[in-house]
């Protein structure tokens, strides 16, 4: 799950981490009234769950309250990478004399919660890492101990020569990890890390993910959910636990299991049609996650023909059968179903499904094959 | 032969009174699995009734389980909250292996639990996987016994459904296999790719290997190194998630293309470049096994 930068940034100010202060508008203004409050030159920034705000024109720089209104007013309900912008943040525009990089993110290769951090602040790390990895310095933590003290000034001590400076920033360092470890994240990010003309440091922008796996122990995280940045069908389906993610395709793919499911959505392809989603329906056979699937890929008006791909393991292709018949009865359906189901129970299953009617398939190419063909009929 | 679990396997049942825990407990005794114990807190003391008559002491900590039994592995049917804990209660009882079934644990559990599990020598395989399954000895974990059968094949997968498509299709030629292994679909895993196909080297018994990647991380691309140089047995890939968007989690915890790294298409060229034979469909997997076992 990712939050926004306000959001990142009340995490870190409850960590001790030095941030400057700042208000959310949802209105332009909201806006002018936030920047009049504030006084002086202020940074309207969009607040979406996306990177390149500022090459898509969602950062502005407003010297007065006026000025602020009018960025707003351009900003709110602007389309960043598909998202609509419905709220910014409003931020006093700070005096930078220098700009680092620090983060931290879960590593799969060492295993351990990883530090990046880097004089060469204010871009994307990536490109960093990928042109000069040696401005970059690393460190993985053991995450049994976190974060020492010796190796936050380790870190530090490649940002800065400023001896003050440098403690600053690594008790900065320190906070990121307590925040990250505190909010459950796989990510946290201060990008960039400034000082000041006195020798502050402050962290004027914050990038945090979190781990959708610690949401269950942490009700205070899992409130920082913003429904608005993600499609209604998403919202549903996470309500119904269900993994789904919709893509731009017609053919809707219900699939029992990640890894088959993705592969029937490239069978999809291989065919010559477009996937409409990733939907995993789980190894359960419950009618009600049946109707909750249909629903979801149904509402989705790109699609021409509803695809089921089941696996039968443990799960019993019968009950899944019965599920669909059931589902089947309970909403109406104006597209095509194909399904495949093989595995335990494979004949009772294409009997029932015969009996109501639907072609039943046992192998995994005809019916994808089938199912493109109906797409695009 | 086979890898990691075979007719020595001893196995505990961490989560034995549990839904999960209890019925899949069942299946591995219907296979001939020797589980010699559960553990469930607070219900030490009792019995687990198996499906054919027999009954299995149960502890209520690893620590009497293993010393009772001498019980060499365990299985965790546990939940998310507590799963981590149980890990390292498992290694610290002093198993050898460790099988995470559990799905959704956080992440950072997993790295201490990972790390002290490293520390003490103890192999974890999972989580979030099915498990292990050495047909015709021993099963550890929920794959489906009816679709595998004995013979030469090594399976090697991040997935648990697209594993029993392949495997299925196998035993349906009448390919069988030496040992399949899930290794799970979460972004830290206590198994890779690397160790089942050093293990599947080593196994006599083995004369090819099945290798099912997926989106996320750079495992697959390791492997394929290590398969290049280390490797004298025929391995067949495939990788799921062609049609995978970026930064989209695709079900399984470690399936996201995070930037521009861990894509299809770069695991697929990975595989091709180190003399992997990559099966474009599923169904092409039998194919190209039958090519290399000829």
């Amino acid at each position: 799950m990712n939050i926004h930068e306000y959001q990142a940034k009340e995490r870190f100010r409850a960590a001790g981490i030095p941030v400057p202060p700042g208000e959310v508008a949802r209105t332009p203004d909201e806006a002018e009234s936030i920047a009049r409050g504030f006084g002086g030159t202020v940074v309207v920034k969009a607040q979406v769950h996306s990177g390149g705000r500022g090459k898509a024109g969602g950062v502005k720089l407003a010297k007065t309250p006026e000025e602020a209104r009018e960025h707003a007013a351009r900003i709110l309900g602007m389309q960043i990478k598909g998202l609509t912008v419905e709220r910014v943040l409003v931020t006093p525009a700070e005096d930078i004399t220098s700009e680092a990089y620090v983060g931290v993110l879960v590593d799969r290769k060492s295993q351990a919660p990883t530090f990046m951090v880097s004089a060469e602040g204010g871009v994307d790390i990536e490109e960093v890492a990928a042109t000069h990895p040696e401005a970059i310095r690393r460190l993985a933590v053991d995450p049994r101990y976190g974060l020492l003290p010796h190796q936050a000034l380790w870190l530090a001590n490649s940002l800065y020569d400023d001896p003050a400076v440098m403690k600053r920033a690594a008790k900065a360092i320190g906070q990121l990890y307590r925040a990250f470890v505190d909010s459950g994240a796989s990510m946290a990010e201060i990008n960039p890390l400034i000082t000041t003309a006195d020798g502050e440091v402050k962290a004027i922008d914050a990038k945090m993910s979190i781990d959708d796996n610690e949401l269950f122990r942490r009700p205070e995280v899992a409130a920082m959910r913003d429904t608005s940045a993600e499609p209604p069908s998403e919202t549903k389906a996470r309500e119904a636990s269900l993994s789904y993610v919709k893509l731009d395709g017609s053919v809707g793919c219900c699939v029992n299991g990640a890894g088959l499911a993705m592969a029937t959505m490239d069978l999809v392809k291989f065919y010559g049609g477009e996937p409409a989603n990733f939907l995993d329906i789980g190894g359960s056979s419950n009618p009600e996650k049946v109707v909750a699937a249909l629903e979801i890929i149904t509402s989705d008006p790109n699609v021409k023909v509803i695809l089921f791909n089941i696996f039968g393991g443990i799960t019993r292709c019968d009950d899944v059968a019965n599920g669909i018949v059931e589902a089947t009865r309970r909403i109406d359906i104006k597209v095509p179903i194909v399904i495949r189901l093989t595995g335990t129970n494979e004949e009772q299953a294409l009997e029932i499904l015969e009996r109501a009617g639907f072609s039943a398939f046992t192998s995994m190419d005809e019916v994808v094959e089938k199912a493109v063909a109906l797409s695009k009929a | 032969m086979a890898i990691f679990i075979d007719n020595d396997t001893r196995l505990v049942v961490q989560g034995i009174t549990g839904r999960d825990g209890s019925f899949h407990t069942r299946q591995m005794m219907e296979y001939g699995t020797r589980v010699v114990a559960g553990v469930t807190p607070g219900k030490g003391g009792q019995r687990f009734e198996g499906p054919a008559g027999e009954s299995v002491p149960i502890f209520d900590t690893m620590d009497e389980a293993v010393t009772e039994t001498g019980a060499n592995c365990s299985v965790i049917y546990v939940p998310p909250a507590f799963a981590a804990d149980a890990i390292l209660e498992a290694a610290d009882a002093g198993v050898d292996l460790v099988v995470a079934i559990t799905e959704g644990i956080p992440v950072l559990d997993m790295a201490r639990a990972h790390a002290f599990a490293r520390d003490r020598g103890v192999r974890v395989l999972g989580p979030n996987c099915p498990g292990v399954i050495s047909p015709g000895k021993s099963k550890v974990g929920i794959l489906p016994a009816q679709i595998v059968t004995e013979g030469p094949v090594g399976v090697v997968s991040r997935s648990g459904t697209l594993t029993y498509e392949a495997v299925f299709q196998l035993t349906h030629v009448g390919i069988g296999q030496t040992t399949c292994v899930g290794i799970g679909g979460d972004p830290l895993i206590g198994t890779n790719f690397v160790d089942c196909l050093a293990a599947f080297e080593a196994d006599a018994e083995t004369g090819a290997v099945v290798m099912i990647g997926e989106i996320g991380g750079t495992d697959e691309q390791e492997a394929a190194a290590y398969v290049q140089s280390h490797l004298t047995k025929p391995v067949v890939g495939f990788v799921a998630g062609q049609t995978a968007p970026p930064g989209r989690r695709m079900g399984h915890a470690g399936a996201i293309i995070s930037g521009s790294a861990g894509t299809a298409e770069e695991k697929i060229r990975a595989f091709e470049e180190n003399g992997i034979a990559v099966a474009k469909r599923p169904v092409d997997i039998v194919g190209l096994i039958q090519d290399a076992l000829a």
